[in-house]
Formats: structure tokens, C-alpha cells, sequence
């Protein structure tokens, strides 16, 4: 009897599961295939055009992390405490936790490095470039918590982000050596198989990977991989190597979700003015009290 | 929804007064039946906007006094082989004995008064005359026909009135960050680049980026990387209260011309001291594989006693757009304001020791 009833339970979950995905009914499984196949280009690529996000903590640490009072601490009476610069923010200023995004959650530092990425760390109030409003970087820039925008078609690919209006033109064919060194880098991409594959160089030593102080130097190159798993999801990989910095090339990993809403657009976030009182107050005839 | 409707109205009415949007901008439509055919076209058989482009010009925005609205083809060439001329000439190496510049600058106009900012090498102003239709233009504004910006309503010039007073009352202009020009402030491009209307800077970096999806006409500025997000075919702009940076953008096709109409002006960015009622219309026409002629209409009856406008040739360029962090090397800004501070404190010594 118990068996039995469980049995009819399990079934009906199951048909419930099944309706709910569309499985079982020949009108329900073309739905289904429709709404969420992967869409394509004229030409049968992927089409990767919308607006796409991260929704994970790797800004704050692309590492596994706890969650803890502030990106600033200092040594407290009875526990570390909040620095004096955050306090006012309280719950806001606290760090969510995460899983981490880098596969296998080890960063291959050479000594030097590491040494740096601790100190960008205790000093992360004066030297992260996230807090000057700079451009982001590579990857970074995909997973800031921002939107950004892919323009695809059949001759350009192109990224709009909104946080502080960063931009990366993707060539479509190897450009060779990057002329200048930029915070965005140089980036071409070319398609293997139904997976985007961009990769890019040429960028400066000046941005992060997040605001635990995670860094980079100037020889970094990184390869991306732009896979969409069904209508409103890419798996994203980038594979970071930098022999200045790291012992081995290094991965991470993590899905981008389409904004589905149909009003969903992409905002501005020019952060420049924003940090004017920060950067440039000390500077006013008479600086605000 | 009252005031939108009334808006609309009156500007439908000055339309059927000035008959402006039954004609393209100058009423010169390059015919496009020839080349309608040859231009390159994308999948969903609209014309090809795509690629890289300059506006870059020596032709001015607003037509010199006296000038008549067309050169001649010997004129054009005769300007632009003095401009030539005078890139060469500042090209040529720097007298190794000359005299270092007089201290505080030669009180010229130019780059840091004239102490040595950027020298030749680094602009990059156009150097050919804009041709439309054929025709090598004298102004880019074609209308009204004189290539001159209309007069002010009586209430753009009480606008402008106060607008002078409150620069005079507010302070010095080093006083604040928020004093100084937008571009110095890495907040928007030199002039209208991003704009709309996107026009020349006659200074550097004149170039633009399209990319075309079907839901939307991306334009990338290289200047301080502005991009524009046209959203085609949308029917609403935003609630007035919403004021983005470029304004907010609408695009659709007539025959083969992207028009795009922009609303929602951001506050801070007031083209030629229009109000905030402004609307941009742009007209995108790709006339030979090498140009699209842009025409851009300027909207404000607050503002402008009629409507007016022009056309710019966007060139089609080979050359790569560039990052143009702007913010990120902006030591120039605290500089400024640092050194208005010091000059303040060594008058304040002076007059302590006088």
C-alpha cells in the first residue's frame, strides 16, 4: 500500500515534471524545442545578440569566498571590524558569499605576484580601479554586476557594457599584434563549431580580476568561450595565461543569462561623474565638508 | 500625456508650415536609383550601414560671413593644398636652439595657452572639404540656406541671458570640476561627436563604428568610447524624467534611409543651448560604397524661431578606432583645479607681503 502510494506519487510528480518541461505531448515538445533552441544567424551561427549578465559574486572574489562585514577591514577590539571609510554603509558594504568561478579554485601566483595581490588587497580602498570608475578589463568586464550587450551580425561582433560605457570590438579575423597597449584589449573571434571563441591581447597591467586584488600583468592574454547552452543561457569560459604572473595558464568558468523581459535594455552607467567628489574634491576652492 | 499631445501638435503644425519633412534636408536628395542597386545590403535587405567611418572635415559647421554655399572644385583643392601645406610645415623638425615659451604661455588661444600641449602630430582635424551631391560645401548647416543657425525664440534668448548670468555669478571657472567642460571632465566627446548631431570636433579622432542587428543600429564614437543604442522600430521614448547621456534613440527605415529620432536629452548635455524639448531627427543614406551622407534636423521651437539643420559626408575609413580612455588618463583635470589652487594661495602670499 505505502509502495503503492508512493508509486502513484512518484508518477504524478513525474507527469507534473514532465508537463511542466513540455515532454509528452507532441504540441508541448515542439513548443518546447521552439522556445528554447539555441537561435541562429542567416548564416547558422549561434545568435548571440541580447543583453547578458553574470549572476554570481566573482567581483567581489573570482575565489571561493565567505561572506564577511566589508571589502575593508581592521583590526577590532575583540574581532577584525569594518574600516573607518565603510562603516557608514553597514549591511551594504558587506560581502556576499560565493562558490568562486575559477575552475579547481586555485590561482597559480608566482611568489612576487602573490605578495602584490595581497597588498592590492589591504590597500584595495586607494588601488582598485573599480573604485576610480576605470575601465574594467578582460574578463572582468563579463561579469561585473552590469548587463552588457552583444551587437552580431554577419560582419561585426560587438560588446557594449554598461558599466562605465566599456566597449570591445571583436574583429572577425586576426588583426596580429595589438598596436597599443588599452584596458579593454584587443580581441578577434572566430567560431569552432557553435562556440565563439575570442580571443584577445594588448591589454595594460592596470586592471583586476575583482576586488579581492586578483591582477595581471601586461602579458596577459586571454581566450574566451562563448557557448549557448539553449535561448537564454552562454557557458563562458576564459582562459587566462600570463607568464609574468602566473605559474600556468588558469580557467574560469560560469553561465551568462539572458535578461528576458521584453522592455530589458541596456542602462548607462558613466561612472566618471560619479567619482568626481572622490578623485577631484580635494581640489574645490573650498572642498565640501 | 496632455503636454506630450499639445508638443506633438505644434510640431506638426511647424512641419506643415516649413514643409521640412516632406523634403530631405537641403532638398537634395542624392538620387538613389542608380546606385540603389550596387550598394551593399545585409541580409534582411536593408542598405549596409556597417563599418568604420570619419566625419572628419575642414568644412566649418556654421557657414563663414560672406561665404557662398558652395566652392568651386579650384577652391576646394586650393584649400585643402593649404591645409596640406600647413601639415607639412609644422611637420618639419623643431629649431634645436629655439627659445623656451614665455612663462604662463604666450596668452594665445590653443592648447595650455600655448606653452607646448599637443603640437600637429597629435590633431587630426579632416583635411578635405565635405562634398555632398557633388557639390564641395562651405557649411555643413544647409538649412536655412544661408548655413546659418537660425535666431533665438524670444525665450532661447532669455535662456541664453540667464544662462550668461549664472556663468558670471556662479564663480571662477576653476572653482569646481563641475565648472569645467564635459569633455575636460572625460564626460562626453570635444564638440558633438557622439552627439546627436553627430558632427566633427575639427580637433582629433572624428570616427565612428555601425553595427546593425535586426533589433537595433549600434554607433560607436571613438571619442571617449560613447556608444549609441538605436532601438528600431520602438514606439516610445522614455518618461521625461529619463534623460540619458546621446538622449534616447528611435530608429526606422524609410525606403533606404535609417532615420533615427532622439528625445530625453540629458541635462548636462545641451547642444548649442538647446532646451530640454530638443528632438534630433537623423537621416542615414548610404550613397556610394565609400559615404553615407548624414543629415541631422534640429528640433526646438523653444530654442529656435524654425527648425534647422545640415549634412555631413561620413566617409568610410580604414583606419582603426582606437580606446580613448579619456577618464583613466585624466591627470590633466586635477592638475587644473590644483593649480588654480596654488595661484590662489602664492596671490594670497603676495598680498600678505605687499
Amino acid at each position: 500500500m505505502r509502495s503503492a502510494l508512493g508509486g502513484l506519487i512518484a508518477g504524478m510528480l513525474s507527469g507534473a515534471v514532465l508537463m511542466s518541461l513540455g515532454i509528452g505531448a507532441e504540441p508541448g515538445l515542439a513548443q518546447q524545442s521552439a522556445a528554447t533552441a539555441i537561435p541562429r544567424t542567416a548564416a547558422g551561427r549561434p545568435d548571440l545578440n541580447g543583453l547578458w549578465q553574470a549572476l554570481n559574486t566573482a567581483n567581489y572574489d573570482i575565489q571561493a569566498h565567505t561572506a564577511r562585514p566589508a571589502m575593508a577591514m581592521r583590526p577590532g577590539p575583540v574581532v577584525p571590524i569594518p574600516a573607518r571609510d565603510v562603516i557608514a554603509l553597514g549591511a551594504i558594504g558587506a560581502v556576499p558569499s560565493g562558490t568562486g568561478v575559477v575552475v579547481g579554485d586555485e590561482l597559480p601566483y608566482l611568489p612576487e605576484a602573490l605578495a602584490q595581490k595581497k597588498k592590492n588587497q589591504e590597500s584595495w580602498l586607494t588601488l582598485d580601479p573599480e573604485i576610480k570608475c576605470y575601465l574594467p578589463g578582460v574578463p572582468r568586464a563579463n561579469y561585473m554586476p552590469f548587463p552588457f550587450q552583444i551587437f552580431q551580425s554577419d560582419t561585426a561582433f560587438f560588446m557594449a557594457y554598461e558599466y562605465a560605457g566599456a566597449v570591445r570590438n571583436v574583429f572577425l579575423s586576426n588583426p596580429g599584434p595589438a598596436p597599443v597597449d588599452s584596458w579593454m584589449g584587443q580581441s578577434w573571434g572566430r567560431w569552432d563549431g557553435d562556440t565563439f571563441v575570442v580571443e584577445s591581447s594588448g591589454f595594460n597591467d592596470q586592471t583586476w580580476f575583482d576586488r579581492s586584488g586578483n591582477h595581471h600583468s601586461e602579458q596577459m592574454t586571454v581566450v574566451e568561450r562563448y557557448t549557448m547552452t539553449d535561448r537564454d543561457h552562454i557557458q563562458y569560459e576564459a582562459t587566462i595565461t600570463d607568464p609574468k604572473v602566473f605559474s600556468r595558464p588558469w580557467t574560469m568558468r560560469m553561465p551568462l543569462y539572458r535578461h528576458v523581459n521584453a522592455e530589458a535594455r541596456l542602462g548607462q552607467f558613466k561612472c566618471v561623474e560619479f567619482v568626481e567628489e572622490l578623485m577631484f574634491g580635494q581640489y574645490r576652492k573650498v572642498p565640501a565638508r | 500625456m496632455l503636454h506630450r499631445c499639445t508638443r506633438a501638435i505644434r510640431a506638426l503644425l511647424v512641419v506643415l508650415a516649413t514643409g521640412w519633412a516632406l523634403t530631405p534636408a537641403s532638398g537634395q536628395a542624392p538620387s538613389p536609383g542608380t546606385a540603389a542597386t550596387t550598394l551593399p545590403r545585409t541580409a534582411d535587405g536593408r542598405p549596409d550601414l556597417q563599418g568604420t567611418w570619419s566625419n572628419a572635415t575642414i568644412t566649418p559647421i556654421d557657414r563663414p560671413e560672406g561665404a557662398p554655399p558652395v566652392y568651386t572644385e579650384a577652391q576646394a583643392r586650393r584649400l585643402e593644398r593649404g591645409y596640406a601645406d600647413r601639415v607639412e610645415r609644422l611637420a618639419q623638425p623643431s629649431d634645436p636652439n629655439r627659445t623656451a615659451p614665455p612663462q604662463g604661455g604666450d596668452g594665445s588661444t590653443g592648447a595650455a595657452g600655448n606653452v607646448g600641449g599637443y603640437n600637429n602630430f597629435w590633431v587630426d582635424p579632416g583635411d578635405r572639404v565635405a562634398v555632398v551631391n557633388g557639390q564641395y560645401r562651405t557649411s555643413l548647416i544647409v538649412d536655412p540656406p544661408n548655413g546659418r543657425v537660425p535666431a533665438l525664440t524670444d525665450a532661447g534668448r532669455r535662456k541664453a541671458a540667464a544662462r550668461a548670468e549664472q556663468f558670471r555669478t556662479r564663480g571662477g571657472e576653476y572653482d569646481h570640476p563641475e565648472f569645467r567642460p564635459l569633455a575636460e571632465r572625460c564626460l562626453m566627446s570635444f564638440g558633438s561627436n557622439a552627439g546627436p548631431p553627430m558632427l566633427p570636433n575639427y580637433f582629433y579622432n572624428n570616427n565612428y563604428q555601425i553595427v546593425q542587428t535586426k533589433d537595433h543600429v549600434m554607433i560607436l564614437a571613438e571619442m571617449v568610447h560613447d556608444v549609441r543604442i538605436i532601438r528600431m522600430n520602438a514606439t516610445a521614448h522614455p518618461p521625461a524624467h529619463i534623460r540619458p547621456w546621446m538622449g534616447d534613440s528611435i530608429g526606422r527605415w524609410e525606403g533606404d534611409t535609417l532615420v533615427v529620432e532622439t528625445t530625453n536629452f540629458h541635462p548636462l548635455q545641451v547642444f548649442r543651448g538647446a532646451s530640454d524639448t530638443l528632438k534630433v531627427i537623423e537621416r542615414f543614406t548610404r550613397v556610394d560604397a565609400d559615404t553615407i551622407v548624414y543629415r541631422f534636423t534640429i528640433d526646438d521651437l523653444d530654442t529656435w524661431v524654425a527648425p534647422w539643420g545640415g549634412e555631413v559626408p561620413f566617409r568610410r575609413t580604414d583606419e582603426q578606432v582606437f580606446e580613448y580612455a579619456c577618464h583613466e588618463g585624466n591627470y590633466a583635470l586635477a592638475n587644473i583645479l590644483s593649480g588654480a589652487r596654488a595661484q590662489e594661495r602664492e596671490a594670497a602670499t603676495k598680498k600678505q607681503n605687499r
